[in-house]
């Protein structure tokens, strides 16, 4: 925490951005893309920027580093780093600044490490930098990577960075950034890819190093609840401006600006259902780079907005208790409306999904084959899936999840003797032996909509072939159904003669929700369909998965790392481990618990935006390989509840413990429940 | 390391078997009767069938493709119909001098193209980067013997600093021979300049806009340090490959510049024979460029699995 500004004034800041403008060059011309952006990261702070991608949070950081891209420059404002100008220094002088006092984490650590150099090189790089003789350095590199708790440090050294998880990746990268003992510690994105247990990990390291160093900390991140949980305050960003600003706790739960109640209002928060409410939306589009912006950067998508709001720069308000929160807003006054608004909202109406089973998995395994060793991908799955449910499949990666999907699509055949069927008759296990009507029952709404849809198609064609292959439409009437089905995923004709490029990620994910309903399909598997979209547009998504459904009757299976959504759009919730179910149920009773012990673990490890108490189970160690499952329990070599040796002899089987409830466990449920009371945190 | 190599040697004598194969199915399309094609359609039917029966060439197939795969093995083809001389002597000859030609070509084209190119991209969309772009795309676009005709008439003729023809006198030395040789390698410079430096400049870009570029930049090392510790071999691997395909093409695809200068090589040997219908040379000298082919590839990829790890290591271990 930041404490006085007594000290402030004899220490300069780590970090003083003040008015910073960044254009960047596009075809020659100049574009703005920061429009005088302000605010200060006292020595030891920690300081979040939130807000969508392409708001300039990244730009921002980077413009301070004096890593502009070579199209982009500083039009104006500066930027210090513990007191040096970065904006106006020479090169010999950046990298001195860059050698002693700031470091950077970015958020794919496996991009980060130079493939071609073993880990112990480019550790031990950072020292020989600061002045260490070649053999100290990698004395120190072994310091340094015991320091951000690498097990056996002497072996990663000698090891390639591909040659470690994503996880491992990332503590290597947060090992040469505090190298230096950093004043400023920059971290963009620092856990985008990563499975939520290891973020957990990641963020515990991340803060407690920052205690033991005491250096400052810019966290630029998209999710709120990281953003929650590890800064003292923040600034909200959007258009190029820095748009609210304030204590974290004060703006994630009294936000002042209308952008920051929509981002709050979009996400799926409190165990939001789908039955209780849709979730908000921001009406409109960021504005591209460069374009003239209105007096107020916020007007256009503002539910607040008023002619003043046109003509007249907006005032910087102060907000909060605490000292340098403000809001740059004409009607702060009625923005507390709008959080009523937000709270007060929803249909209620509830999906029901009922019924018999449309698609039953019979003990469905999948294993593949890899230098003559066997990997079970996955070992006897029993689930069902209701007629207009949809069912979330949950895990970390390598879990099976997208496995799974896609041997119900039959793209990766299951093995022999296991059985996927659909109304009662068994499918073959390959799509190409299934026959057209069972393709056309099942489609795949895919997480990056941009590779999923042909590039050289419009969005005409595109719509029109998935009719006429999957729903056998074509000539007068498939104008009709075209109309249709893109009122359906609230797509208008202009789109139409559009190609993929020329639209935004969400209208593309709409585009791909579209192809995969022309068919009336009666299963769509969604394999984390919104993990690439901004809040505001994963909402929008979310409410139109929730609709379709609703009018089409038609189930999900829906995979997703964001728990938050998948409860948001789950009746029933199957949580996979390596390859197994571990635990089955509906959404709300394996969210509320008693729960596995997996489950217990990854709900635990959801930073919350709310602030929610944080719980201490963390999961210890690397996912084990498939190719060598532990005994017994799968899941005992890094379960906090473990029992003892039944754990390690027997493997538990799936049983129903509560009516609807399965789970994979010795531990009875009665001393589940009790346990995960005891500590409050952990539910 | 030792399993890839192996397996990778394994595949390319597999390669070079299929090559045999081919070659061999080849030749026993084009004519029906060898020894009717030498001697013309008014020689005796016995003077044919006794010089069919001294080639070989009446024999079952089967065995004229054992007798192929054996002179593989033995690098003995029999003899030319054409001269009489042994394959051996005629293909050593002419790959001698095709060597010497390609190996003075590739010494020049290597480096000025990797230099060129990653100059190229540390200057992206300035001037010399254009320059150097436009220069080599306009090398690869034009033929060969268009360059060789303006290079002659450049070098050779108005400044008149090298010799013309590729005519070294008898037992001259290695100076003597490359002087002779140069203007010829000059014309294959301008050719596959393009190709390296095109490859070592997108190589580099992509190299320099990596985040392990940026890492690097942000321990605060110099760019000078940045560019030799992170960038280069990054950058230049996939140019090793384009280098690698380009060699063969360098020992037996220069008809034009063999004919202009005149070399006596690979490429002049090959069509010759191929219009009298010599057989046994033109699948040695088939023969012979795919396995320079062959080990040229087999080569980068030995290179490019030492440089990069994830190949030489597998993708996960």
């Amino acid at each position: 925490m930041t404490d006085s500004s007594e000290q402030s004034n004899r220490i300069p800041a780590a970090l003083e951005v003040e008015d910073l403008k960044v254009d960047f060059l596009v075809r020659g011309i100049p574009r703005r893309v920061l429009r005088g952006v302000s605010f200060t990261v006292a020595p030891g702070e920690s300081y979040g920027l939130v807000g969508e991608s392409g708001c300039g949070k990244s730009t921002t950081a980077y413009a301070a580093l004096g890593l502009l891209a070579e199209n982009g420059r500083v039009a104006g404002g500066r930027a210090a780093i513990a007191g040096r100008e970065v904006t106006s220094l020479s090169t010999e002088d950046l990298q001195k600044v860059r050698r002693d006092d700031v470091s950077m984490v970015y958020q794919d650590p496996g991009a980060a490490l130079n493939p071609t150099l073993r880990i112990g090189v480019q550790v031990a790089e950072c020292f020989t930098l600061l002045g260490a003789s070649k053999a100290e350095a990698v004395e120190r590199a072994y310091e340094a990577l015991r320091r951000v708790r690498i097990s056996d440090p002497r072996g990663v050294m000698e090891r390639y960075p591909h040659q470690l998880s994503g996880g491992m990746q990332q503590r290597v990268v947060i090992a040469m950034a505090l190298a230096n003992d950093p004043k400023l510690l920059v971290l963009d994105e620092p856990t985008t890819g990563l499975d939520a247990t290891v973020e957990a990990e990641v963020l515990d390291l991340v803060e407690s190093l920052r205690a033991d160093t005491g250096a400052a900390v810019l966290l630029i991140a998209h999710n709120l609840g990281v953003i929650r949980r590890m800064c003292d305050r923040v600034g909200v960003m959007y258009a190029g401006s820095v748009v609210e600003q304030g204590a974290a706790a004060e703006v994630f739960d009294n936000p002042s600006h209308p952008y920051t109640v929509g981002l709050l209002r979009a996400l799926p928060r409190h165990g939001a259902r789908k039955a209780h409410r849709r979730l908000e939306t921001i009406p409109g589009f960021l504005p591209q780079i460069g374009e003239e912006l209105p007096a107020c950067v916020f007007v256009e998508r503002c539910p607040l907005a008023t002619e003043i709001c046109r003509s007249t720069v907006p005032p910087v308000v102060e907000v909060g208790t605490g000292g340098g929160g403000f809001v740059r807003c004409h009607h702060t006054d009625r923005v507390p409306g709008l959080r009523a608004v937000a709270a007060a909202s929803g249909d209620g109406s509830a999906s029901g999904a009922s019924g018999e089973p449309i698609l039953q998995l019979r003990d469905v395994n999948v294993t593949f084959r890899q230098n003559r060793k066997e990997i079970h991908a996955l070992v006897g799955i029993e689930l069902d899936l209701r007629g207009g449910e949809t069912l979330g499949l949950v895990g970390e990666s390598g879990s099976g999840k997208t496995t799974l999907a896609k041997a119900i699509l039959g793209i990766q055949p299951a093995d022999p003797g296991s059985q996927v069927i659909l109304d009662g008759t068994a499918l073959e296990p390959s799509t190409k032996d299934r026959s057209q009507l069972a393709r056309r029952a099942i489609q795949i709404v895919f997480q990056n909509p941009d590779s999923a849809l042909n590039r050289g198609h419009s969005v005409r064609s595109i719509l029109g072939r998935a009719l006429a292959k999957l729903a056998g439409i074509t000539g007068v009437d498939a104008e009709q159904h075209l109309d249709q089905l893109i009122t359906h995923v609230r797509l208008t004709p202009r789109h139409l003669d559009l190609k993929p490029r020329q639209l935004s990620g969400g209208l593309k994910q709409r585009v791909a929700i579209g192809r995969a309903f022309a068919g009336g399909p009666r299963i769509v598997v969604c394999d984390e369909p919104t993990s690439a979209l901004d809040v505001s547009v994963q909402a929008a998504i979310l409410n139109l998965l929730a609709d379709l459904q609703r009018n089409e009757r038609s189930s999900y299976v829906f995979i997703s790392h964001d728990l938050g959504v998948v409860r948001y759009l789950s009746d029933r919730i199957a949580v996979l481990y390596l390859g197994r179910l571990m635990e089955v149920g509906p959404a709300e009773v394996v969210f509320n618990g008693p729960h596995h012990p997996y489950t217990e673990a990854l709900l635990s490890a959801v930073p919350s935006v709310d602030g929610a108490p944080e719980s201490r189970i963390r999961l210890e160690g690397e996912v084990p390989s498939a190719a060598n499952p532990p005994s017994g329990c799968v899941f005992q070599t890094r379960c906090p509840r473990k029992l003892g040796d039944i754990c390690e002899s027997t493997a538990p089987p799936l049983v129903e413990v509560e009516p609807g409830h399965q789970m994979a466990c010795h531990i009875p449920i009665e001393q589940l429940r009790a346990l995960q009371l005891a500590e409050p945190g952990a539910a | 390391m030792l399993v890839y190599v192996i397996r990778r040697v394994a595949l390319a004598l597999v390669t070079l078997l299929l090559l045999s194969l081919i070659i061999f199915a080849i030749a026993n399309v084009l004519p029906q009767n060898v020894g009717r094609a030498i001697l013309g359609p008014f020689a005796a039917p016995e003077a044919v069938a006794e010089l069919n029966r001294q080639l070989g060439t009446d024999q079952p197939l089967v065995n004229q493709y054992l007798r192929l795969l054996k002179g593989i093995v033995t690098f003995d083809f029999g003899t030319s119909y054409q001269t009489g001389q042994p394959v051996r002597d005629v293909v050593t000859t002419t790959l001698v001098n095709s060597s010497k030609l390609a190996v003075l070509a590739l010494l020049l084209t290597i480096p000025l193209g990797l230099v060129g190119g990653v100059f190229a991209a540390l200057r992206k969309g300035r001037l010399a980067d254009r320059v150097i772009v436009t220069l080599g795309l306009a090398g690869s676009a034009i033929p060969e013997f268009v360059t060789s005709t303006f290079l002659i008439f450049l070098l050779g003729l108005k400044l008149n600093v090298l010799p013309v023809l590729a005519t070294w006198p008898e037992g001259s030395g290695v100076g003597t021979q490359i002087y002779y040789l140069l203007l010829p390698a000059l014309s294959l410079v301008l050719v596959y300049f393009g190709y390296i430096a095109r490859m070592a400049r997108a190589g580099t870009i992509s190299a320099l806009e990596s985040d392990y570029t940026r890492t690097a930049t942000m321990k605060g090392m110099s760019r000078a340090a940045v560019l030799r510790r992170h960038v280069l071999r990054n950058a230049l691997l996939p140019t090793i490959s384009v280098i690698a395909t380009q060699t063969g093409y360098l020992f037996g695809g220069l008809l034009a510049v063999e004919l202009i200068f005149n070399v006596n090589g690979l490429g002049r040997l090959m069509v010759t024979a191929a219009k009298a219908k010599d057989l046994p040379v033109l699948s040695a000298g088939v023969l012979v460029i795919g396995v320079i082919y062959m080990v040229a590839t087999l080569l980068a990829d030995l290179l490019i699995s030492w440089l990069n790890p994830r190949i030489r290591l597998g993708a996960t271990s």
